[in-house]
């Protein structure tokens, strides 16, 4: 690691290199401004609420197939997406429905694609592990574990290629770590030095198998190590610490120094998927996270305890964000299903 | 207001489950996201979590109640400061239909109303070369190249990745001179990863810019195979028309020569059985250049496979400015009355022995070369056999489930009618190919068996 930071030169890259030192353990923690946390507690809230409607839909039939649900991990996506500018690009696995309502996709079409309407953001085509935007910059939505690795390594090459200053951000999961072509990705991105963050959402189970039955090493982010990838662990459950990192990476990235490797520890309170009753961890495991941890809870603990927002305005928040998702359910249970035309439809241009 | 829990589904095939345990009595308050109760299947047992915040007013369905039917009420939620009573006539009510969401559940279909047909579309003909046009002696492998070169110059976003074909010129030469015209942004050496490269290519075509890439030979693409079909092949429909990956995957396929049974098989098969993709398939120069131009300007992920034993072949390439040829177009190679006979690739090579001995000794065929695997030029394919009555496939690829296989199926099923023989396929042997002169030779088809399909068909043997 220490041979990497060599490689950094500048001003700039110099006090960043500082700070990721800082960052190697103990998240390096930049306080948020109120507007920053009010913001913050708003997306999460947000993502948390949609979510658990998805998981009542599919309760109760309307979503069919898989559905991964993202609660528990809100702040990772919260946090990149506030160290985000405009034309950086996302891309992630089916785990996905988070990070097009924090990129700003509309939530009608996330949950009406959801349940397979021909409002949904891919007409009811792609289903929950396959949404796509061009105008966001989210390019999916990946079910085939690790692939979106590649292929947001691609994102990179196309932004060096187009010399455009864009940054491309490829989450994948500790499961997918273990993956041969995140590896093969690794090699060509420093190669080339490729504006791209992988992002690894390591919430310590790779379906039901915990990181420790499944990987030889489970310091991820040292996984870009033989590489010449720098990569820090970051406290995935902080708001904070998530944007604090990323815009340490985007700035790595945006000098030319190449790929940089977050790895996000967080948790999903959430089976691996809706038919996942999670038997392989303990329920004082999850319950633990859950009092203790709590993304959305830390920000709310902060407001409250600095008076920037009272129990009444944060109230006020939360019914705000549940017309949203309760619009966007009332949405998704009336559009119609797809125009049976649509089958032999977008198959070639 | 008052609402009602429902039993939840464990997985879209649940339709009861027994209620197994209340962890909230009632008048506990209850905030969303917290565990009321659990419930069981004969599969997995679940923690069902409250959605919204309020008080638990009742409880609908005592624990240990089992066959409890999905999306019927098991409990009610009181908001804040909403009286009991307001449970009771909720949950009471015996005739009120009081899930107004589980109610407005999806409106199935009325009847599944029959998809309309595919549309079949035409691809034009072939531009027209004017009488007089100079024609040049050319390689199959020259042809690539400029074809590559060519389009290279008319869109910036056009790029070759690759092993080897960048300082090295290419491991069968086909990106001669490439590095030196437009330098190493657009001439990519790639480590031997194709998995990686593959994925960081079509992740390139997502964004925006036009990847050729280049694979040594398609037997090293098996390792890129989930990014050929899954991520470029399957994302213009999954997206709902919103992005896709406009690029080329191309090398060398099928049997080269002693290189033994991994280096030695045709995929052809293989791509044209995904919808999403685009498959061609020449045999001369002409077409290599015309239809490698096409692929890279088309919208569409396109498998481009060509075969290592025709790289070195000489063909007439008329001289024309920009010739490009339309992809999903067979061309008819001779004209003939007494059968039909459709190729592609080196089964031309084949082929092509084969009409002219069967010329000589009476039997006239009219050979079609398919040029493009998908879409499929059925169109000219049925023409010819409603004329001819019989049909023989020639191809280098293995027998079961192949192009043939396909081209057999539809013709029987298009035109029964007008056959007056069965269809007949040469085809490569069903064995793994083996690296023993002798039998590689025997592995391959040659002119006799198709020489004998002909005769078989025509009843002349």
């Amino acid at each position: 690691m220490a041979g990497t930071q060599s490689k950094s030169s500048g001003g700039r890259a110099k006090s960043a290199t500082k700070a990721r030192g800082a960052m190697k353990n103990v998240p390096a923690l930049v306080e948020f401004s109120k507007d920053e946390e009010l913001n913050a507690y708003r997306e999460m809230l947000f993502i948390r609420r949609f979510e658990e409607k998805a998981g009542q839909l599919y309760g109760m039939g309307l979503i069919g197939g898989f559905c991964h649900l993202y609660i528990g991990q809100e702040a990772v996506v919260v946090g990149m997406e506030m160290a985000k500018e405009k034309g950086d690009q996302m891309i992630t696995s089916y785990r996905d429905h988070a990070h097009m309502l924090a990129c700003g996709m509309d939530p009608n079409g996330v949950m009406a694609e959801l349940t397979g309407r021909r409002g949904g953001l891919s007409k009811g085509k792609g289903g929950s592990m396959h949404m796509f935007s061009k105008e966001q910059e989210f390019y999916g939505g990946h079910g085939i574990v690790g692939a979106q690795v590649s292929l947001g390594t691609g994102l990179a090459f196309a932004n060096r290629y187009k010399e455009n200053g864009k940054v491309s951000m490829a989450f994948f999961g500790d499961g997918a770590a273990n993956q041969g072509q995140v590896y093969e990705s690794f090699n060509m991105a420093k190669l080339w030095n490729l504006p791209v963050i992988y992002v690894i959402e390591n919430n310590k189970y790779g379906m039901g198998t915990s990181i420790e039955r499944a990987s030889s090493t489970t310091d991820l982010s040292q996984r870009g190590a033989s590489f010449g990838i720098p990569g820090v662990q970051v406290d995935g459950m902080d708001v904070r610490a998530v944007k604090a990192a990323t815009d340490y990476a985007m700035e790595w990235c945006r000098e030319g120094n190449g790929p940089y490797i977050l790895e996000m520890i967080t948790y999903r309170y959430r089976g691996h998927s809706m038919s996942d009753p999670a038997k392989y961890r303990s329920k004082d495991e999850v319950q633990k996270m859950r009092s203790e941890h709590d993304p959305i809870e830390q920000v709310r603990a902060r407001l409250l305890e600095k008076e920037w927002a009272s129990e009444d305005d944060l109230k006020a928040i939360d019914k705000e964000v549940r017309a949203v998702v309760a619009a966007s359910a009332e949405f998704a249970q009336n559009d119609p299903e797809p125009d049976p035309s649509e089958l032999y439809t977008d198959i070639v241009l | 207001m008052a609402v009602e829990i429902l039993m939840p589904a464990l997985s879209p095939t649940m339709e009861e489950g027994k209620l197994a345990k209340w962890l909230k009595k009632e008048g506990d308050t209850v905030a969303a996201g917290d565990v009321i109760a659990e419930i069981e299947t004969d599969k997995a047992t679940m923690e069902v979590e409250a959605v919204d915040e309020g008080v638990l007013g009742k409880i609908l369905v005592a624990e240990g109640t089992e066959e409890v039917k999905v999306n019927a009420p098991i409990a009610v939620l009181l908001e804040e400061g909403e009286d009991a009573s307001a449970a009771d006539n909720l949950g009471a009510a015996p005739v009120a239909p009081a899930a107004p969401v589980a109610a407005e559940a999806p409106v199935a279909p009325a009847a599944p109303a029959a998809p309309a047909a595919p549309v079949v579309s035409v691809a034009p003909a072939d531009p027209e070369i004017p009488a007089g046009t100079k024609m040049v002696s050319m390689t199959v492998r020259e042809a690539l190249r400029d074809a590559m070169a060519e389009e290279m110059r008319r869109n910036e976003n056009v790029f070759l990745m690759g092993e080897e074909v960048a300082q090295y010129q290419g491991a069968y030469k086909i990106s001669q001179g490439l590095l030196d015209e437009f330098g190493e942004k657009r001439v990519i050496d790639t480590p031997i990863t194709e998995h990686g490269f593959t994925g960081l290519a079509v992740g390139a075509a997502m964004a925006g810019l036009n990847p050729i890439v280049e694979f040594m030979t398609f037997n090293f693409a098996m390792q890129a195979i989930d990014h050929i079909i899954n991520s470029a092949g399957k994302t213009l429909y999954m997206s709902g028309g919103q992005m896709g990956a406009p690029m080329v995957f191309r090398g060398a396929n099928g049997a080269a020569a002693r290189v033994g049974a991994q280096h030695s098989q045709d995929f052809a098969a293989w791509y044209a059985s995904i919808p999403g993709l685009k498959v061609v398939q020449p045999y001369t120069a002409a077409d290599a250049k015309g239809l490698l131009k096409a692929a890279i300007r088309d919208p569409n992920p396109v498998v481009f496979l060509e075969n290592e034993i025709l790289y070195g072949q000489h063909f007439d390439v008329p001289d024309v400015e920009d010739l490009v040829l339309p992809i999903g177009k067979a061309k008819i190679v001779r004209e003939g009355t007494d059968v039909t006979m459709v190729s592609w690739s080196i089964g031309m090579t084949y082929a092509l022995q084969a009409v002219d001995e069967l010329a000589k000794q009476g039997i006239s065929v009219e050979l079609i070369d398919l040029r493009t695997i998908r879409p499929l030029d059925m169109e000219t394919v049925l023409a010819s056999v409603r004329k001819t009555g019989r049909l023989v496939t020639v191809e280098e690829a293995f027998p079961i489930c192949s192009v043939s296989s396909e081209i057999a199926y539809q013709v029987q099923s298009e035109a029964f009618d007008w056959l007056d023989a069965p269809v007949l396929r040469v085809t490569g042997k069903d064995v793994p190919m083996p690296y023993a002169a002798n039998l590689e030779k025997l592995a391959l088809p040659n002119t006799k068996e198709v020489i004998d399909a002909v005769k078989a068909v025509t009843y002349t043997a």
